[in-house]
């Protein structure tokens, strides 16, 4: 089993900072709403600085006692009540999702203030409380142990989300706003589905207690394979990532890195933990080669796509369709290393480090190209002259980001592509090396193209369109230096992932 | 044939007739009718399948206020209906959508016909914890004991959905009244029911929001009842939305969530945990969450059929 049962499900020292992990940003939006314009912003950047406590000290209390964290809301025991839980998993996306969220606040800080002269504005008002439900939305989805309040997750990370992408207030970002919330809902429904249907067959929605009573039968299958659809559509895997590409087109930097740095994550987390500690028994290993066949095709097919775009923004957010491919390479070489009787943290460490370096680095990337934009007044590729000049520390951040996509050392894109390539060799599994290596190349030609067209001089008597404050600049370049030195955590004393989770028996073992 | 199965098998015939109809008229507003139907025929099943709290929920919400939401839709899309009906999807994306459709049902009906029978179920827990919470409904005790943070972060999400929908304000209105202005007709029809109807309307939803602690029925119900009574004054005329700018409009949107917050953590230190009740006030508490919820509810609905704000209110 995933988790020790032999101890009872009891509230643990820290508990209830999980509670707090979650309510505070929406405690923070509650209020957000009603000081309105200035203080909405006041509050939300307090709580950043809160909220990474709060996460920080949950590390603590993990770190200290070797086991998850876990408390019982109300005080009522699964099945009847509802069980928050961090292991060591939950705990790393939680520092990561906090150190981004405020990467972001510190960026948008700039962009979103209310003009001078109105007493509230709309977009700088809506972008600050969506950030926060985002934000509490995320770490429900980290630390729920129950398959209804995930769901729950679910939904409040949809409507903080979609109305993210047509900030802009433009037609054509309705329209992808709309076609965002399509696709979104139909996951919503098929988990929901999943869902109702494992509470009719098991009596249970709490992760702990459905993980030693599901059995491979069919209605486990048809609940794994709805709940799994459901959430590919959400994380935009190929070939349900349609939505993803337009949605940025239009979206502010700082909503495109809310967007494609951290939403995503959250469906992507919650079908990793539905593999790895539900369905473990139940989900067969070919149908873990058809998610990583996916995911294959979403690298090959995103990086082509992203070398043949004409704007900044839209290569970054194809560079995204292509590195979620990486994201789910790990299940089948998890189940190869569980189905081998080895130890299956390479690939999932493989899998988390690839969600963090990814999450840093094109937060940071989606804000340079913003930066970019305010500086030239445009975004085209062909047309970068001046870059260098007039942004030295985004063009470096880019490089760094950048350098993190393709796996170069000591970034935390190689140290994740290492772990799953090292994973893929002993599980004799080649095939997923090759495309890692074919994918870092096509990622490397993109890279380089768009930092040599930065490079190139402006042309006599350019000047910027406008300046941007440097801290926007530094909040950039400190994302990317952290997703490029991540690849330091192998020197990490502890396996902190590895914290109050046993070995998992493997996809396919009974 | 007992009386009882042939009611059942022509409503469920019904359901599936309104469904097929609803996906094959091509008017969106006679789709939207359809769907409303559709909810009623729905609430009658949940009626047939004892969940009396089950179906209330579904005639107020999915008959009354989502078919509400959606002849406001039609209403809006009445003007370029035609040019939408040059771009129904091609052959192609019909047969996609029902080789979808087909294959989702074909995993429910696996699922649910290789269900156990007695199906587990958390029921006699549920009912044998009720002492505990001290109401009588089991399902309020689910809602607001068992599963009280479930509650609490759907009434937020349900605010993140009006946040949603006042983010397509154009930049200019924002801060004014959603909707547009109404005309006032104090001799028509509709002016006449908005003074007739509100006073038992408001009794109507103000019990069944009471009366939800013991038996069916609760906040949401009695919230959206509440709800259509002030939409009626103002399509009537007889009122205006407010402005959303409005400091009292913001209190009232959010005191819901917050006062469930603070009486969950004031649990902590009371009770032992968050969201959990000391002994004996636990229905007080309970009420308490509920009457604070309903300002929220009853707001966060009415206004999310309003709209978007398009206008600033006359000075």
């Amino acid at each position: 089993m995933p988790h020790s049962l032999s101890t009872p499900d009891v509230t643990t020292p820290g508990g209830l900072l999980l509670v707090l992990a979650v309510l505070v940003p929406f405690v923070g939006m509650l209020a957000g709403m009603v000081l309105g314009g200035r203080g909405t912003r006041r509050v939300a950047l307090a709580i950043l600085v809160a909220g990474l406590a709060i996460a920080i000290a949950i590390a603590d209390a993990l770190v200290r006692s070797g086991a998850a964290v876990v408390y019982l809301l109300g005080g009522w025991a699964p099945p009847l009540g509802v069980a928050l839980r961090a292991d060591g998993l939950a705990v790393v996306m939680l520092l990561a999702v906090a150190v981004v969220i405020g990467g972001i606040g510190a960026y948008a800080r700039a962009d979103f203030g209310t003009p001078p002269g109105v007493r509230e504005a709309r977009a700088p008002l809506l972008f600050w409380l969506l950030l926060l439900a985002v934000w509490g939305s995320l770490n429900l989805v980290f630390v729920s142990g129950d398959l209804f309040t995930l769901y729950v997750a679910l939904e409040l990370l949809t409507f903080a989300g979609v109305p993210l992408v047509s900030l802009g207030g433009s037609p054509e970002t309705l329209r992808s706003a709309l076609r965002y919330l399509l696709y979104a809902l139909f996951g919503s429904v098929l988990y929901l589905l999943g869902a109702v249907l494992l509470y009719g067959a098991y009596g249970t929605l709490d992760i702990l207690l459905l993980a030693t009573r599901v059995h491979p039968e069919p209605v486990a299958w048809a609940a794994a394979a709805l709940m799994t659809v459901g959430l590919l559509a959400k994380t935009a895997l190929f070939p349900l990532h349609l939505w993803l590409p337009p949605a940025h087109a239009g979206a502010p930097a700082a909503a495109s890195a809310v967007l494609s740095g951290l939403v995503i994550k959250g469906s992507w987390f919650l079908a990793v933990r539905l593999w790895l500690d539900v369905f473990a028994g139940v989900v067969t290993v070919p149908s873990a080669q058809t998610l990583a066949a996916l995911g294959a095709a979403a690298i090959l097919v995103g990086n082509i796509v992203a070398l043949r775009q004409a704007r900044l923004k839209l290569l970054i957010a194809y560079s995204t369709v292509a590195q979620i491919g990486y994201l789910f390479l790990m299940f089948p070489l998890a189940a190869g290393l569980a189905a081998a009787q080895l130890d299956d943290a390479a690939a999932v460490n493989g899998g988390l480090l690839q969600a963090i370096s990814h999450a840093t680095a094109k937060a940071a990337m989606f804000m340079a190209a913003g930066l970019v934009y305010t500086t030239l007044g445009h975004d085209r590729i062909a047309d970068l002259r001046g870059v260098a000049r007039a942004l030295p520390m985004t063009l470096v951040a880019f490089a760094l980001g950048g350098a993190s996509l393709i796996g170069l050392p000591p970034s935390g894109g190689f140290l994740a592509k290492w772990l799953l390539v090292s994973a893929a060799i002993t599980t004799a599994q080649w095939w997923w090396a090759l495309v890692m290596l074919v994918g870092g190349l096509l990622t490397s030609a993109y890279v380089f193209i768009v930092v040599v067209r930065a490079l190139a001089p402006a042309p006599e008597g350019w000047t910027p369109k406008a300046s941007v404050p440097c801290y926007q600049q530094a909040a950039v370049l400190a994302l990317a230096l952290g997703s490029f030195l991540l690849g330091m955590a192998v020197f990490c004393p502890v396996d902190v992932a590895g914290i109050g989770r046993a070995v998992v028996p493997g996809i396919g073992s009974p | 044939m007992t009386l009882a199965l042939a009611v059942d098998i022509s409503l469920a015939l019904l359901v599936l007739a309104v469904a097929g109809w609803i996906i094959a008229v091509r008017d969106t507003f006679g789709a939207v009718i359809g769907f409303v139907a559709y909810g009623l025929l729905l609430a009658l099943v949940w009626i047939r399948l004892a969940a009396p709290d089950v179906a209330l929920t579904e005639a107020a919400i999915g008959g009354g206020l989502t078919g509400a939401l959606l002849i406001g839709a039609a209403a809006r899309l009445r003007g370029t209906e035609a040019a939408a009906r040059a771009e129904y999807p091609g052959a192609l994306t019909r047969m996609l959508a029902a080789i979808l459709a087909v294959t989702v049902t074909a995993a429910l009906a696996i699922g649910v016909l290789a269900l156990p029978d007695p199906a587990p179920t958390l029921a006699p827990a549920a009912t044998a914890s009720l002492a505990m919470t001290g109401v009588g409904n089991p399902v309020t005790a689910v809602l607001l004991a068992f599963r009280a943070m479930d509650t609490l972060l759907e009434a937020i999400v349900v605010l993140l959905a009006l946040l949603g929908v006042w983010s397509l304000a154009p930049d200019r209105a924002w801060g004014g009244c959603p909707g547009p202005r109404r005309l006032v007709d104090p001799d028509g029809v509709l002016a006449y029911l908005a003074r007739l109807l509100p006073p038992i309307g408001i009794i109507v939803g103000l019990y069944i929001f009471w009366i939800g602690a013991d038996l069916p029925g609760g906040k949401f119900q009695g919230a959206t009842i509440l709800a259509a009574m002030w939409l009626l004054v103002i399509w009537a005329g007889l009122a205006d939305t407010p402005p959303i700018s409005r400091t009292w409009l913001r209190i009232l949107l959010v005191i819901g969530p917050l006062v469930f917050i603070a009486i969950g953590f004031a649990g902590a230190i009371t009770a032992g945990a968050v969201l959990a009740y000391p002994e004996g006030y636990a229905k007080p508490l309970i009420v308490a969450i509920e009457i604070a919820l309903m300002p929220t509810l009853v707001l966060t609905l009415a206004l999310l059929v309003a709209g978007a704000p398009q206008r600033m209110p006359l000075q």
